[in-house]
């Protein structure tokens, strides 16, 4: 078959972490998952079958939907290679010996289905005609979405076949899957769906690469091994981009990194402000692959450990002994500055297979973080002695996620308490003194500040969850993006009773969400108050930039005069003008690409 | 219950490779009865796509047809119409 010509795409979707990146694409949803050997029990047999033909019929509907998207955009002849892929998923054969095989062999649905998808997949591709083998990668595509319906939130790609520069495209990128992806060769990232605060800008921003989200499509119309270039500052992904386009893209990111290249210059001075007010700048961290880039970027210690991670991509828990040489090991690494470790933050859009959860119509309002580890009070001691333990091996501090007010805060300390009883009954040292501060995430707790300060050690101000919560804007459904306002003048009403509440009762107020990594909104945040400022590593040259160039006065001015604006927009624009004027280079960088 | 059973010769060109076998498959979905193509020592269920891939039958290879059920006759008719349609 004649190769088609290839013409220039242009998709709009949200940026969600800046730079170019200029690459191939690597549909994540068309490669492999590993799918783990898990044997059941002879009752298990029927929730396994039923389990499988739930999947049958979720991929179906899927199907269905992806068919008639298809054949309203581009025509029902194209639309009817999915109806080879309903006659794959509702084959008897396939079907029977599933169910066959899984009484058995008693295995889980996932297990033997693989197992069968792959000696079907095995003999096709030996059959010497076209036809089949085309077949063959219908039959490995509606498998793949079978075991995506069969192993749900748990699931995890098959990696270690990444090889090259590519841009990773997905219709949404699962914590679990982006933990992998740490460690690889990725250029940058595109999905359908997600907005500026989803995992994937997160991972991102982490990188250090661009992230373009909530593209709709995207995994409709880009194909694998498309070359692709995104703009994350814009938004914008092109397909198959022409030689001047390409060439173009290729010098705005050498102008970028020479402007990156300046960032060097503010490595090794301290973070203050014109007149001397010194900000603590530490970093977001989640797992020892980012140590490197947290030493390189000069963070003053870790604001924000996310310990879920740790929790993640196994099928057991973690025992007490892991968790504290992990801890211990990062304590060493930073000591003499602090780490903050966030107790499990489990809930929301994070699973576990070790912790099977009840589906929740809105698992964002249910069991969540503190309140998932309060129901289960033996998981969360055992990361409780686990930090403790780890408290003598340098400048350890713990923080509770999603505390919703007093309640849960005297809840949680009161297990600690029992912990370090036990600790101490049994001659295990730990440091008695061990500060505790309460996430600020949830509006209850920001309008309880002045209660909650007179409990706790600090607070640190999750912006991600606070302004999702106070607009009740759901962080991750893209269609939310233009409601979720950062400079909403709720949002930095409830900041600055935060912070004046703990500063009232002598405690430090940090922030480590996404605001903290904005130039713009930081000087509101610096202006507010706060001590501390916690994000990606990479982030933290740009806002040491940015806090270096302005003087505490002005930002304390700025923000004041921004909290009588009206709206979270009237907010950032009179911030971007007024900085402008105080800082003629505060945005120094100006691209060529409009 | 009536039963046909009757070798048969594909004479569709592709043989029942290509997209024949998903048009064969999609026609024995229509009846209620079952439907057996046995090809020397391996029998596949008629109604599944990849049964019938998986024996691999090419233009005029030989093939017995084990209808059974109720609608039996009608869809043996169709099915061997369809196998002798030399398009």
């Amino acid at each position: 078959m004649p190769k088609k010509t290839k013409t220039e795409v242009v998709l709009k979707g949200i940026p969600a972490a800046p730079g170019i990146a200029i690459g191939s694409a690597f549909l994540m949803d068309q490669q492999d998952f590993i799918v783990p050997e898990r044997a059941i029990a002879d009752e298990e047999i029927v929730v396994e079958i039923a389990r499988f033909d739930e999947a049958i019929s979720d991929t179906r509907a899927e199907i269905q939907e992806i068919k008639e998207k298809i054949a309203a955009q581009v025509g029902a002849i194209d639309a009817q290679i999915f109806d080879a892929h309903l006659l794959v998923l509702e084959d008897c054969m396939l079907i029977d010996e599933v169910k066959n095989r899984i009484k058995a062999d008693k295995y889980s649905a996932e297990c033997i289905f693989s197992r069968v998808l792959k000696h079907y997949v095995d003999v096709f591709k030996k059959i010497q005609d076209d036809y089949i083998k085309e077949r063959s990668a219908d039959v490995e595509d509606v498998g793949r979405r079978i075991l995506k319906h069969l192993m749900g939130e748990t699931r995890i790609h098959d990696f270690e076949q990444l090889s090259g520069e590519i841009i990773i495209v997905a219709h949404d990128i699962s914590p679990s899957d982006a933990v992998t992806m740490y460690n690889k060769k990725i250029m940058g990232f595109v999905t359908d769906i997600g907005g500026r605060t989803a995992h994937t800008a997160i991972i991102a921003k982490s990188l250090g690469v661009p992230a373009v989200l909530g593209l709709k499509d995207a995994t409709l119309r880009i194909s694998n091994q498309d070359n692709i270039i995104i703009d994350g500052r814009k938004g914008v992904v092109l397909i198959n981009p022409s030689e001047a386009t390409a060439a173009l893209y290729a010098r705005e990111k050498a102008k970028i990194a020479a402007y990156e290249g300046s960032f060097e210059s503010v490595q090794d001075v301290p973070s203050e402000t014109q007149d001397g007010r010194r900000i603590v700048l530490t970093a977001n961290f989640e797992m020892d692959g980012e140590i490197p880039a947290v030493k390189k970027y000069r963070a003053e210690g870790i604001g924000l450990y996310r310990t879920e991670f740790f929790y993640m991509n196994r099928l057991d828990l973690p025992t007490e002994e892991e968790q504290y040489r992990a801890y211990r090991k990062i304590a060493e690494a930073m000591a003499p500055n602090s780490v903050v470790i966030r107790t499990l933050d489990l809930g929301g859009d994070k699973f576990i297979s070790s912790i099977q959860l009840p589906k929740e119509m809105t698992p964002f309002l249910g069991s969540r973080a503190i309140r998932l580890c309060l129901e289960e009070p033996e998981i969360f001691r055992t990361q409780l002695r686990a930090i403790l333990r780890a408290s003598v091996h340098g400048n350890v501090c713990m923080m509770y996620p999603m505390i919703a007010g007093p309640g849960e805060l005297r809840a949680a300390n009161s297990i600690l308490k029992g912990v370090k009883e036990r600790l101490r009954e049994k001659g295990m040292p730990f440091n008695e003194n061990m500060p505790v501060g309460v996430m600020i995430e949830v509006p209850s707790a920001a309008m309880t500040a002045d209660l909650l300060a007179k409990e706790c050690n600090f607070f640190s101000i999750g912006t991600n969850d606070l302004i999702q919560y106070t607009l009740a804007v759901d962080r991750a459904n893209e269609k939310m993006a233009q409601f979720y306002e950062p400079g909403h003048p709720a949002v930095l009403r409830l900041i600055r009773r935060t912070i004046s509440a703990a500063h009232d009762a002598n405690i430090k107020v940090s922030v480590c969400g996404e605001m903290a990594s904005d130039p713009t909104l930081a000087v509101i945040l610096l202006g507010l108050g706060l001590d501390s400022f916690s994000m990606s590593p990479s982030s933290i040259p740009v806002i040491k930039r940015a806090l270096r160039r302005i003087r505490f006065s002005d930002a304390q001015d700025l923000a004041r005069q921004a909290l009588r604006l009206s709206t979270g927009q009237e907010v950032e624009e009179f911030m971007v003008t007024e900085l402008t004027r105080l800082v003629p280079d505060m945005y120094s960088y100006n691209g060529e690409v409009q | 219950m009536p039963r046909i059973e009757k070798t048969i010769v594909v004479r569709t060109k592709l043989g029942l490779h290509a997209r024949p076998a998903a048009m064969f498959v999609q026609v024995a979905n229509k009846y209620t009865s079952t439907v057996v193509i046995r090809k020397g020592a391996e029998e596949v269920n008629g109604k599944s796509i990849m049964g019938i891939l998986m024996i691999g039958a090419d233009y005029g290879s030989e093939l017995t047809m084990i209808v059974e059920g109720d609608d039996a006759e009608k869809m043996f008719a169709e099915l061997e119409a369809y196998l002798a349609k030399e398009d």
